[in-house]
């Protein structure tokens, strides 16, 4: 049993690799095999064997820490007493609270639709060119970046230096600034511009996942309707808005809802950047704030429940696209 | 518009369709020639070349910042490295051996905690994704939409609880604990692209499938799994990035203990205890990003060539 | 040879040179690890007789700490590992505040960890009283006998003794060049109005005299809140400070508005501000660890610092009352009145097992501080009576060690640190960032935190 839980050597690390991936694969193998006979073996069989460990997994993963995430807004700081909804009540009377959700809304709103124009553009661009493995690679060489190392070198770009003698910008923004004969700024304090600093760091870093996804959907287009369009005379942005866009709504609908679901959830950035301050702040940087250095926990699961609830117009958008798409098929 | 194209989102090459080769490579090269036409238009090669360039600067930056001599980062900017070409491997040898453990342990756990934390969530999400495109069952659709939703549950909710478990179950500061935790998390965005895919397979070929007495699993792996082969390595880059890229699960499932630490935990401890300045830090964060980059060359050729393999088109 | 190496083989050097002073002959136990090679010889083991034979035992240490201190962390602990045979897993983040409670609340304790602050260890007794084990009896003793009542009284909650301090350090200091003052005849200032004279006489000369930055990643804003303790200290004494801390007055009592209006008379001046960085605002954005470069730089001569910062400074830099860079004492109003803000770690245990409580003991022992300074390079000193302070290889971390021990300073630990979490590592740090990067009012700032501070 220690062997399974104690590896020290890198030869012991592998080894236990693979018994947890043997291992994955026998259990699996031996629940599908069970079910795989297509006559006796009643639907709802087959379907809790594909989607069993799913279920199971996410059950206790997910749903169950929600769900105590849930009633713990309704408890006081310490997770003790029950104290209603006077979380919630605390979040939406504090003035600075305006602040955090409007940023959020700007983040979650401009990071997908951003990213997924230039992402969708550039695919469009750079299709079928003799550069396309290299444009495409520069761009996506972000998504490659954690987050918390996005957030260093974009500190780096917006990095603020004086005009004074002696004294030299290190960040290229500022010297661009400098270089056409302006002040330099202080990018990260200035509100409400400072959000879309943060913001532009995301879409850097997001543009590179819808680039690739919708890249592979144009390339999915059909040739015959490509042709046919331009029989009819399509060329350029028309071709673009009436084939193009339409034909990979559906990938666009994923990527868009990728994007604004990440978006939600992003805190290192603003962290690592601005710690928060200068009226930056977001719902998820707030929620680990209250919750883990602050600790008031019943505030931090008040803000968790928010984020959740920011998510129901995209869950209600996809189950209509979902319907959309049933009814197709 | 959409009601126009029946199965949007399909295929292209691969070629394993009743489509007369010849004629289809044909038409490849009408587009190719058309798309370099359309960029024979200066602007729209412009465009492309200055987008290409905008994304890239700052990563460039950094990168020669991290080989130019602490005192040369603080007081000039990294453009005017060709005035002053001073360059230190200093960096990078305070961030390889700068701590009491050999960088190649951490290199290990990194590989050995990433690798099944990519294989396993992916198997569990296609058959996932399959039953929720392919097989009728109750509540199919409520079901789905609730893995949906499970995306937006921030990690950080989940970290006491599970530790908890892990804990009683005698498994905290193991291997385990990180490649479930990954596992899990990974689940309900994979299992919404993978269905997304998954459901673009035209409904004629699973049909054909079951009508010669296919059962589900031999249809998944017959029929469907070879079809997918792209969208998998997709996703499979997608995940890798995040658990390569991941410090928060690491650090509260295994803690920082050397024999299971990855990569990422030792480039956070370079901030030093008290914070850390621009030389180490952009020597760190090239580190990170090494294998990253390499994975992404190599499967890249697979989002050249479209999300879906073979099968039938439009 | 890269400095990150050079610094590694004096810390080796100094190791095995630091612990032959501790000695005495040599008693060798040989069957101890494998990296004390070279101390092992030099170890003289009859002091750890006491904590019994500890082989096969393994502690888990938790701590803030990372790399490179923490290398100098491990270091000090081989005595102690050669002599008893038990062994330290030794663990250190950045995430530590974060990542504690969260793993004292999953039932996964370390059996010690670092505290940084006294009311983050207050909350951690008053959130999981069952896990937070009160020292045991060995450890009381050493505490009563090597620590100061104050330094004991930090680590006691409700009359327990729970941690004891680890590592201490001295913030009341201002960092400058000895030499540019030299050239420049500028005389380090021994009252507050001489500073404030010398600051005006710096900016005459066509300088700017301050840098400060109070970027600090998520901690931002904390360099800002030991410059208006300090202050306080100096304007309103050492009593009304602990009334303060306290909460026994509010945080916006007009004492303490008159001395935010006396840093501000420094911070809010563009004249005095921020040399090389910017105006007022800069100083909210400039990096807190490079933000006294500008001395080297020669575009600002004044610092406020505690004595470790002497980590950030390049090691080109000779640290030395003569040298590139030196720190003078943040004077009073007087040249009597001598307050000293400093802080400090303190050591706590979450389990009772008798090797912990046994490396508990040694952490607060003399036997301890001494194999510590005798490793540390720069940037640690012990509240501990039996360092020997000779041992200590920074002049800055001497004199701060002098100062800390001369009873003509009053010494008060920082504020802020022992405030609860939502002021101390909350509000306090964010009003004091908006105080500087929207020029938000003294008064403003002060009433936000006041409303802040928990009801409870």
């Amino acid at each position: 049993m220690d062997w399974l839980i104690d590896a020290g050597s890198t030869g012991h690390k592998f080894a236990l690799m693979f018994v947890a991936i043997a291992l994955f694969v026998v259990v699996m193998g031996a629940i599908l095999l069970a079910v795989d006979r297509p006559k006796r073996v009643p639907g709802w069989v087959v379907a809790a064997a594909f989607l069993g460990p799913t279920v199971l997994g996410l059950g206790f993963g997910l749903v169950y820490p929600g769900l105590r995430t849930i009633w713990g807004s309704l408890l006081d700081s310490k997770g003790n007493a029950f104290v209603g909804l006077e979380n919630y009540v605390r979040v939406f009377s504090e003035d600075q609270f305006q602040t955090v959700l409007r940023n959020t809304l700007m983040w979650v709103i401009l990071v997908p639709v951003l990213a997924t124009l230039i992402g969708l553009v550039y695919a469009v661009l750079v299709d079928r060119t003799r550069f396309e493995y290299l444009a495409k690679t520069l761009i996506f060489l972000p998504m490659a970046i954690s987050m918390v190392g996005a957030g260093i070198i974009w500190k780096f770009v917006y990095e603020f230096r004086p005009d004074q003698p002696g004294v030299n910008q290190i960040g290229i923004l500022n010297q661009l600034l400098v270089w056409l004969g302006l002040p330099p700024q202080q990018f990260l304090l200035g509100e409400p511009a400072n959000t879309l600093f943060l913001i532009a760091v995301m879409i850097w870093i997001q543009t590179g996942f819808a680039m690739t996804v919708l890249s592979a959907a144009i390339k999915a287009i059909p040739d015959d309707i490509v042709e046919a369009a331009r029989l009819d005379g399509l060329h350029g942005a028309k071709m673009f808005r009436f084939i193009t866009v339409p034909s990979i709504r559906p990938a666009l609908v994923v990527v868009v809802t990728t994007i604004a679901m990440g978006t939600l959830k992003v805190f290192d950035i603003v962290r690592t950047m601005t710690g928060g301050n200068f009226g930056t702040s977001v719902v998820a940087n707030e929620f680990y704030v209250q919750s883990f250095r602050i600790r008031d926990l019943g505030l931090g699961a008040a803000l968790a429940v928010i984020l959740f609830v920011l998510v129901i117009p995209l869950v209600i958008y996809n189950v209509r696209q979902l319907r959309i798409a049933e009814e197709i098929r | 518009m959409t009601a126009a194209i029946p199965s949007t989102t399909l295929v292209d090459s691969g070629a394993s369709t009743a489509k007369a080769r010849t004629g289809r490579l044909g038409r490849m090269d009408q587009r190719a020639g058309m798309a370099r036409a359309r960029l024979a238009r200066p602007w729209t090669s412009l465009l492309a070349i200055v987008l290409a360039v905008l994304w890239t600067i700052p990563t460039f930056g950094l990168l020669l910042t991290s080989f130019r001599p602490r005192q040369e980062i603080r007081t000039s900017g990294w453009w005017t490295f060709l005035q002053n070409p001073a360059t230190t491997l200093d960096n990078y040898t305070e961030v390889l051996f700068g701590s009491g453990t050999q960088f190649s342990t951490f290199f290990v756990n990194s590989v050995v905690i990433t690798i099944p934390a990519v294989v396993i969530p992916i198997s569990l999400a296609l058959l996932a994704a399959y039953a929720f495109a392919w097989i009728d069952f109750k509540g199919r659709n409520i079901l789905f939409v609730a893995v949906f939703a499970l995306q937006v549950v921030p990690i950080q909710v989940t970290l006491i609880p599970l530790l908890t478990q892990y804990v009683q179950w005698g498994l905290a500061g193991s291997f385990w604990t990180i490649w479930l935790s990954h596992s899990i998390f990974a689940l309900p965005l994979a299992i919404f692209l993978l269905h997304n895919f998954m459901k673009d397979i035209p409904p004629s070929l699973v049909e054909a499938a079951r009508v010669d007495g296919a059962g589900h699993v031999t249809i998944f792996f017959r029929v469907l799994l070879p079809l997918l082969t792209p969208a998998i390595a997709s996703f499979a880059i997608f995940q890798f990035l995040w658990v390569w890229n991941d410090l928060l699960v690491a650090l509260t499932f295994a803690g920082g203990s050397p024999d299971v630490a990855p990569l990422t935990v030792r480039v956070a401890e370079l901030a030093g205890t008290r914070g850390a300045q621009w030389h180490v830090l952009s020597a760190g964060a090239f580190i990170a990003m090494i294998v990253p980059l390499i994975v992404f060359l190599l499967l890249q050729r697979f989002f050249v060539r479209g999300l879906l393999a073979g099968s039938v088109k439009g | 040879m890269n400095s990150m190496g050079r610094r590694r083989s004096q810390i080796t050097a100094a190791s095995a040179a630091g612990l032959l002073i501790l000695v005495g002959a040599c008693s060798t136990d040989t069957d101890g690890g494998s990296d004390g090679e070279n101390t092992a010889a030099a170890i003289d083991c009859s002091q750890f007789e006491q904590y019994g034979d500890l082989e096969g035992k393994t502690i888990s240490v938790y701590t803030s700490i990372v790399d490179p201190e923490a290398e100098e962390q491990r270091a000090s602990y081989a005595p102690f590992e050669e002599c008893t045979g038990a062994e330290i897993e030794y663990e250190g983040s950045r995430e530590f505040e974060a990542q504690l409670p969260v793993r004292l609340t999953a039932g996964n304790p370390p059996d010690i960890a670092y505290i940084p602050q006294p009311g983050f260890l207050k909350s951690l007794v008053e959130d999981f009283p069952d896990v937070v084990v009160p020292a045991g009896e060995s450890v009381v003793s050493n505490a009563n006998e090597f620590y100061t009542p104050e330094w004991v009284d930090y680590g006691t909650v409700d009359g327990k003794l729970y941690a004891t301090p680890l590592g201490a350090n001295v913030k009341s200091f201002v960092w400058y060049s000895p030499s540019a003052f030299a050239d420049a005849g500028y005389e380090v200032p021994t009252t507050w109005d001489e500073l404030m004279d010398l600051s005006q006489q710096i900016a005459d000369d066509g300088a700017i005299p301050w840098c400060a930055g109070i970027e600090s990643g998520e901690a931002t804003g904390w360099p800002a809140t030991d410059w208006v303790e300090d202050v306080v200290l100096r304007t309103a004494g050492p009593e009304v400070y602990d009334q303060w801390v306290n909460h026994e007055i509010p945080f916006n009592d007009p004492q303490i508005v008159a001395a935010l209006g006396t840093v501000g008379d420094i911070l809010k001046n563009d004249t005095f501000v921020n040399g090389g960085l910017g105006g007022v605002t800069s100083i909210a954005t400039a990096p807190w660890n490079e933000s006294a470069n500008g001395i080297p730089d020669g575009t600002c001569w004044l610092h406020r610092a505690a004595n470790f910062y002497q980590a950030n400074w390049d090691e080109s830099l000779e640290v030395a009352e003569d040298g590139d860079v030196y720190a003078f004492y943040l004077p009073g109003k007087t040249a009597d009145d001598k307050p000293l803000l400093g802080g400090g770690e303190f050591v706590t245990a979450f389990s009772d097992r008798p090797e912990v409580e046994a490396f508990h003991a040694y952490l607060s022992s003399p036997e301890w501080a001494n194999a510590k300074a005798s490793v540390t390079g720069q940037g640690w000193f012990s509240a501990n009576s039996g360092l020997d302070a000779s041992l200590l290889q920074s002049p800055i971390d001497q004199l701060s060690y002098e100062l800390l021990t001369d009873p003509s300073y009053t010494f008060r630990f920082d504020g802020s640190d022992q405030m609860p979490g939502a002021v101390g590592a909350g509000t306090f740090w964010t009003e004091m960032t908006a105080w500087v990067a929207s020029d938000k009012s003294d008064e403003d700032v002060l009433a936000a935190i006041e409303a802040s501070w928990p009801s409870s």
